[in-house]
């Protein structure tokens, strides 16, 4: 399926950003499946009007995230996500995001069980596999 | 930059590449006012350059001095390479220059106006001619005179892009465009894109059009060179503060260095500041805030507070990274 993205000038976030978070939303929320192919650089930017190097930077630190992966020859693919990091590295990187995501719900007053319910309506929302079970 | 992947470098090698405009002190004055003062600045090969300010900042002057068109009162600037005072007419051919004003011949017609443009270069592409006057919905009898002002402009890039300049510099190419002209106008610059070691060196008001197609800024402010850098850069340097407080009345403000604006309202306390030194940061923890938070600013907003006339004038944004990068190169 095509990915849509769309590019908001005058916001507070950088387009190189709004793409990035979008093709990440769509990957996770399932929109666009595992080993699917993107759109070339040349070809996203003029459709979004906007500099190629814009375009290169967000697939380029996607890439890093390991969402999605260069084929020499065929262009830009969402990656196979499952295998790429060891279990150390994915132990270390949610815990990291816990870390965060409780600090600042401690800040803003919430209690243990409001946060582990709104983790828990999240994570129905996002998942793919989880959708239409619940 | 350095730390981009595999992916970047394959496709943007040519950013480490030399400058195609480079100026040194470059002063003029008209009388005893100065237009622009000391400017010195290198533009990447390669890249898509805005060269912002607001009206008088001394941008046309200084595009003037770059084509050889104004002599510079003190100081110095070179295009591809060349001294500006004394570019050949092999260099000038591999430049694209347009103007503010769209000077054009009113009594031809929009073909002829090609016709005559392309005996002046051997490179001159008459497709691309074409497809820029179709882009912009002209017809090829029509003559110049009885064109709108975006069909000018449209008629004027045609003309500016036939010739494939290495360097395109436009002058304000924007001005006075539709809504639908100016989409033309971003999409002809991002076609030219397509050659990776053209550059496009242009002025402009339109912040939006910035962001989307720009990779680098340069601001003169009354004259002077405010900043110079990747608009990344410019975006994380320009922060803005809110403070909030348990009085009604927040306390008065020490210096601050590189503050642009402090904007106060009940309870709170709105500073735009940039490039905050940590020293900077420690003196707003210590302003008795019962929160404070840093919130994103748009790349307009960090301008608009760049450019307004609250704030300190003292400091000056730049890539440290690129600077680097072109004291390697030279």
């Amino acid at each position: 399926m095509p990915i849509t993205i769309s590019i908001h000038t005058g916001s507070n976030v950088s387009i190189y950003r709004q793409i990035v978070e979008q093709i990440c939303a769509a990957v996770f929320s399932g929109r666009i499946r595992d080993d699917e192919p993107l759109p070339s650089v040349r070809s996203l930017a003029e459709e979004l009007l906007i500099n190629p190097n814009t375009v290169l930077r967000a697939y380029g630190e996607l890439a890093r995230e390991g969402i999605i992966e260069s084929r020499p020859g065929r262009g830009m693919f969402t990656s196979k996500r499952r295998q790429i990091y060891s279990k150390a590295e994915r132990t270390k990187r949610i815990d990291r995001s816990v870390t965060t995501l409780v600090t600042e719900a401690l800040t803003l007053g919430f209690t243990a069980k409001e946060i582990v319910d709104q983790v828990a309506l999240k994570t129905r929302e996002l998942d793919p596999q989880l959708k239409g079970r619940s | 930059m350095i730390a981009e992947s595999h992916l970047i470098q394959n496709t943007s090698g040519s950013d480490r590449a030399d400058a195609v405009i480079e100026t040194t002190g470059l002063t003029r004055y008209f009388g005893t006012r100065k237009a622009v003062d000391g400017l010195t600045m290198s533009v990447p090969r390669g890249s898509v350059f805005a060269f912002l300010g607001r009206n008088g900042s001394g941008k046309t002057t200084t595009i003037r001095m770059l084509l050889g068109l104004t002599e510079p009162t003190r100081g110095t600037s070179r295009i591809l390479g060349q001294d500006s005072r004394q570019l050949t007419p092999e260099t000038r051919a591999r430049v694209g220059y347009m103007s503010e004003s769209h000077s054009l011949y009113n009594w031809w017609t929009v073909r002829e106006c090609g016709e005559y443009q392309s005996r002046f270069y051997p490179r001159w592409n008459n497709q691309i001619f074409k497809a820029i006057t179709d882009h912009f919905h002209l017809n090829p009898k029509t003559k110049a005179g009885d064109l709108s002002r975006g069909e000018r402009a449209g008629l004027s890039l045609a003309i500016t892009l036939a010739p494939e300049p290495e360097l395109l510099i436009l002058d304000d190419p924007a001005l006075g465009l539709d809504p639908v002209a100016r989409r033309s106008l971003l999409e002809s610059m991002i076609y030219v894109t397509r050659g990776a070691d053209r550059t496009i060196f242009f002025s402009s008001h339109l912040l939006e059009d910035v962001e989307r197609v720009a990779d680098y800024i340069a601001i003169l402010d009354r004259s002077v060179l405010r900043a110079c850098c990747s608009i990344e850069t410019f975006r994380s340097s320009v922060r803005q503060f809110v403070l909030t407080y348990d009085a009604a009345t927040p306390p008065s403000l020490p210096a601050l260095k590189g503050l642009l604006h402090a904007r106060r309202s009940m309870g709170e306390l709105r500073l735009t500041i940039a490039s905050p030194a940590e020293s900077t940061l420690q003196v707003l923890r210590e302003l008795g805030a019962a929160t404070t938070e840093e919130v994103p600013v748009s790349f307009t907003d960090a301008m608009i507070g760049y450019l307004g006339d609250r704030g300190e004038q003292s400091f000056f944004l730049e890539d440290t990274t690129r600077l680097e990068m072109s004291r390697s190169t030279r």
